[in-house]
């Protein structure tokens, strides 16, 4: 039986087709993570689901029941579910144990209970018992998260809502945290929908991904599978960092200024865009032997253990290959690439694009805020 | 559907001299407005406002400065001590004055003495809006060749415009509203001519057209304001909290500006002070005693707190409505509170007698039109801080209430009142605070025999019989100090929000 059944939800705001016919399944006990840029109506998915907002079309089955049907749409306190928000959402007026048993039923579970189980629940969120009397402005961002997931899983819910939980954390917190969120929830074995801009949010902690662009969910699979063989040139760049080249694609074989290489899934012959992740890409020195055409170094960011090397390849394209921290490129430097593995390669559509128009890289730093406004 | 309700409640006065006006038409209003009478009215309430607006303005920006960016010795509490003129009535403050100078007279009497009352109300924006300018802009504007005073004209002061015309208005208006202070100065604006006629000729048509001309002077002010206010964004841009600012340091001009301060603090409160408990020793106690005072007391709390829970119950579903659900509806009617409210107690009063009267008049001498003219005049008072409350009640806290399964009505348990009830409390209290100390309104409206601290010191006041005024004053002074001190939080918050 599945945790959570979308059918066919339809919702629109306005003129703003904001969902577009979404299907889901969630199993039992899994990680299901949403992934989109801003604006894809992600969060507008995961409020639907809570029963905060009513979908246009469509149906929603949590646990077998189903919850949107007709006129009787079934208010969020009855859903069973747990809504963890963007900042926690922690309630200001009550310390960490309060808010912690905040959905306990007050008369029937007494004040030792209520607090072992306030108590038991920081445990599993690794937070120290002697928060429990803090309040909330008392706590870092990344406690007051994980208080926050800690009175969403007090009631045992069957589906736990995560919407964007890390997005206000800072760089390192935002790991830190997320590990632990990742294994309390696998602690509890508890379904979780998760919605999330930050790929390596969805990749790390999810056992399945949906894919989400403009309303619709464009490809869904497990995160290797879906890292491995993205769908299209969209999702590719969603999913990690690549440098983007033009070529071609003859006789199953992927043609570029780095080569000729072997697909990762089949792409028709002719015009291609070819898609190449950093860590694929190989650095050495030409040494004399180069001739005056050979790539060279553009550029390097330098960051501890690795750097990020520019290279202006013969044809002119660039790009961005990962290279150990030991050696130093300079620019200027001519260097030899070569390739490592099969590449992704898709039909061009878009013949304006140039290459180099899409330098999608980590760099270090939050992300850019991905505020309401994609609900 | 019932906040519109409230929202045209609160512009009854307005629909009624409008109506009025209308009704009796044109021919009977016009020898009335365009009479010698009028022009005098019209030049001494516009000098006076001319005159107090710009020294409130001069005292309260130089005040601000001194208080928020030098290193005076005790920061902290020269803000609040400049801001203690709020806890003295402004009527209380003209009779200790008056009794203490008995000369005083005039427009720069007048002067003189609303400003000393008023010009807290340009102080306190003025002074929260230089703590939240952002000390970066300053600098900036310095490491661009811009010397101290071109930073000032050029980056300080225009990012304090919206407090200071904010500030102005709210002193123009107070001026168009005020009697007591002005009529012992023996100074005549409109307000005291309404007062006046209606007395000699009650509810009449001449008063009547007093009070439109009136209207139209603050509906004027008002507007003023708003075209002078402009579109620039003054709010600070980016996110984060600004640094303080490095103060100046005043080095040897320490004493000089101490002795500014403490010059305006004497002025200010220390003669009202003075001057009460002076007449407090000459009250003659064996024949005033706590049996006069208790019923007095008695009857003001009752109306007090009448007004309140009337006003809070009013704002509080319109105050929901503009926080919760923004639009431009919302806002209007959000915002219609506030043109009523800059209606002098004057015009309130007179439209309710009017109203009552012509048409319903077993409510004319009643609590309830009292109570009803309290809400008109308060109701913008309450409003500010009931939308503040309830921002501090999220929708998201109420979506993590519902989500771990509360219903809607514990989430508002359980959530929204602890979250509010701060915020209503202090509502109420201003509005209750407010009450004690209105006197104009309740003076046309009081039923016969209903005494309340003003209305009694009033009349003391009004026959010379200053030691007997005494212990009212006292009391609605000591009465003001929390309203005092919830006006001075209010402005400490506002840059933070």
């Amino acid at each position: 039986m599945t945790a959570l059944s979308v059918h066919g939800l339809f919702k629109r705001y306005g003129r703003v087709q904001v969902l577009n016919g979404i299907d889901l399944d969630i199993a039992r006990g899994s990680i299901t993570a949403i992934l989109g840029p801003s604006g894809c109506g992600k969060t507008t998915l995961l409020r639907i689901v809570a029963g905060f907002d009513r979908a246009d079309a469509g149906t929603i089955t949590l646990n077998g029941t189903d919850v949107s049907s007709g006129r009787a749409v079934l208010p969020p306190d009855k859903r069973d579910i747990g809504y963890v928000a963007q900042e926690g959402a922690l309630f200001p007026h009550l310390d960490v144990q309060a808010n912690i048993t905040f959905g306990l039923p007050f008369l029937t579970t007494g004040r030792r209970l209520r607090r072992d189980r306030a108590a038991a629940l920081l445990e599993l969120v690794s937070l120290d018992a002697s928060l429990a009397r803090r309040f909330p402005h008392q706590l870092s961002g990344g406690q007051q998260q994980r208080v926050a997931l800690a009175r969403a899983l007090a009631r045992k819910p069957s589906l736990v809502l995560l919407d964007e939980p890390f997005s206000s954390l800072d760089a390192t917190l935002r790991e830190a945290t997320r590990t632990t969120v990742a294994a309390a929830l696998k602690a509890e074995n508890v379904s979780t929908l998760l919605v999330t801009h930050d790929q390596a949010e969805a990749l790390s902690m999810a056992d399945h991904i949906a894919v989400m662009t403009d309303g619709r969910f464009t490809q869904t699979g497990p995160p290797q599978q879906l890292y491995a063989r993205p769908a299209t040139l969209d999702t590719a760049l969603l999913l990690g960092p690549a440098s983007v080249l033009d070529g071609k694609v003859d006789d199953g074989r992927a043609v570029c200024p780095l080569g000729a290489m072997p697909l990762t899934q089949h792409c028709p012959d002719g015009d291609a865009t070819i898609l190449v992740r950093p860590e694929q890409l190989h650095l050495s020195d030409a040494g004399a032997t180069a001739d005056a055409g050979a790539a060279t170094v553009t550029g390097c960011e330098f960051f501890g253990a690795d750097m990020v090397v520019t290279v202006r390849l013969a044809g002119g394209a660039t790009i961005r290959a990962r290279a150990t921290g030991t050696t130093t490129y300079h620019p200027g430097r001519p260097v030899t690439v070569t390739v490592h593995g099969p590449v992704h390669a898709y039909p061009r559509q878009e013949p304006g694009r140039r290459p180099d128009d899409v330098p999608i890289f980590p760099q270090p730093g939050p992300p850019p805020a991905d505020g309401p406004e994609d609900r | 559907m019932p906040c519109l309700l409230i929202a045209g409640f609160a512009a009854i006065p307005l629909a009624v001299i409008a109506y009025y006006c209308f009704d009796v038409g044109w021919a009977v209003i016009e020898p009335l407005v365009f009479r010698p009478l009028i022009g005098e009215l019209l030049t001494n309430t516009v000098l006076l406002c001319v005159t107090t607006t710009v020294c409130c303005l001069t005292a309260g920006v130089a005040l601000a400065w001194l208080v928020e960016r030098t290193d005076l010795p005790g920061r902290g509490v020269w803000l609040a001590l400049l801001a203690s003129p709020l806890a003295i009535p402004a009527f209380v403050n003209s009779y200790a004055w008056i009794s203490l100078v008995p000369e005083l007279h005039g427009l720069w009497a007048a002067t003189l003495i609303t400003s000393l009352s008023y010009y807290p109300f340009v102080l306190l924006p003025v002074a929260a809006a230089l703590r939240g300018l952002d000390p970066a802009l300053e600098e900036t504007g310095r490491s661009l060749g811009l010397g101290p005073a071109s930073v000032w004209g050029r980056v300080v002061l225009p990012q304090l415009r919206p407090a200071m015309l904010g500030g102005s208005l709210l002193v123009a208006l107070h001026l168009l509203a005020e009697f007591g202070a002005i009529e012992q100065l023996r100074y005549a604006t409109f307000a005291t001519a309404i007062i006046a006629q209606y007395e000699s000729t009650f509810a009449s048509t001449a008063a009547n057209a007093l009070a439109a001309v009136l209207i139209a002077c603050c509906l004027l002010f008002v507007t003023l304001e708003v075209l002078t206010r402009g579109r620039a964004r003054t709010a600070r841009l980016g996110s984060g909290a600004a640094r303080a600012a490095t103060p100046i340091r005043l080095g040897r001009r320490t004493a000089p500006a101490v002795a500014v301060l403490l010059t305006v603090i004497a002025l200010a409160v220390g003669v009202p002070v003075y001057s009460v408990t002076r007449w407090l020793g000459h009250t003659d106690m064996a024949g005033f005693g706590m049996s006069t005072l208790l019923p007095v007391l008695a009857t003001t709390a009752k109306l007090a707190a009448l007004a309140a829970a009337a006003t809070v119950a009013a704002g509080f579903p319109l105050a929901w409505l503009s926080v919760r659900y923004r639009s431009r509806m919302t806002t209007v009617l959000e915002r219609s509170t506030y043109l009523s409210s800059s209606v002098p107690g004057v015009v309130v009063g007179l439209a309710l007698v009017t109203v009552s009267i012509r048409y319903a008049r077993p409510l004319y001498q009643t609590t309830i039109l009292v109570v009803a003219a309290y809400v008109m005049l308060f109701l913008p008072r309450a409003m500010v801080n009931l939308r503040s409350a309830i921002g501090q009640a999220p929708p998201v806290l109420e979506e993590a209430s519902r989500g771990l399964g509360q219903s809607a009505f514990a989430t508002f348990r359980r959530v929204v009142i602890p979250l509010t009830a701060r915020g209503v409390l202090s509502a109420a209290a201003l509005v209750s605070l407010a009450v004690t100390t209105e006197l104009t309104a309740t003076i046309l409206l009081a039923p016969t025999g209903t005494h309340t601290l003003a209305t009694e010191f009033w009349s003391a006041a009004a026959e010379i019989d200053y030691p007997g005024a005494a212990p009212y004053a006292a009391c609605m002074i000591v009465l003001s100090l929390p309203s005092a001190y919830l006006l001075l939080r209010q402005s400490a918050r506002g840059v933070t929000r």
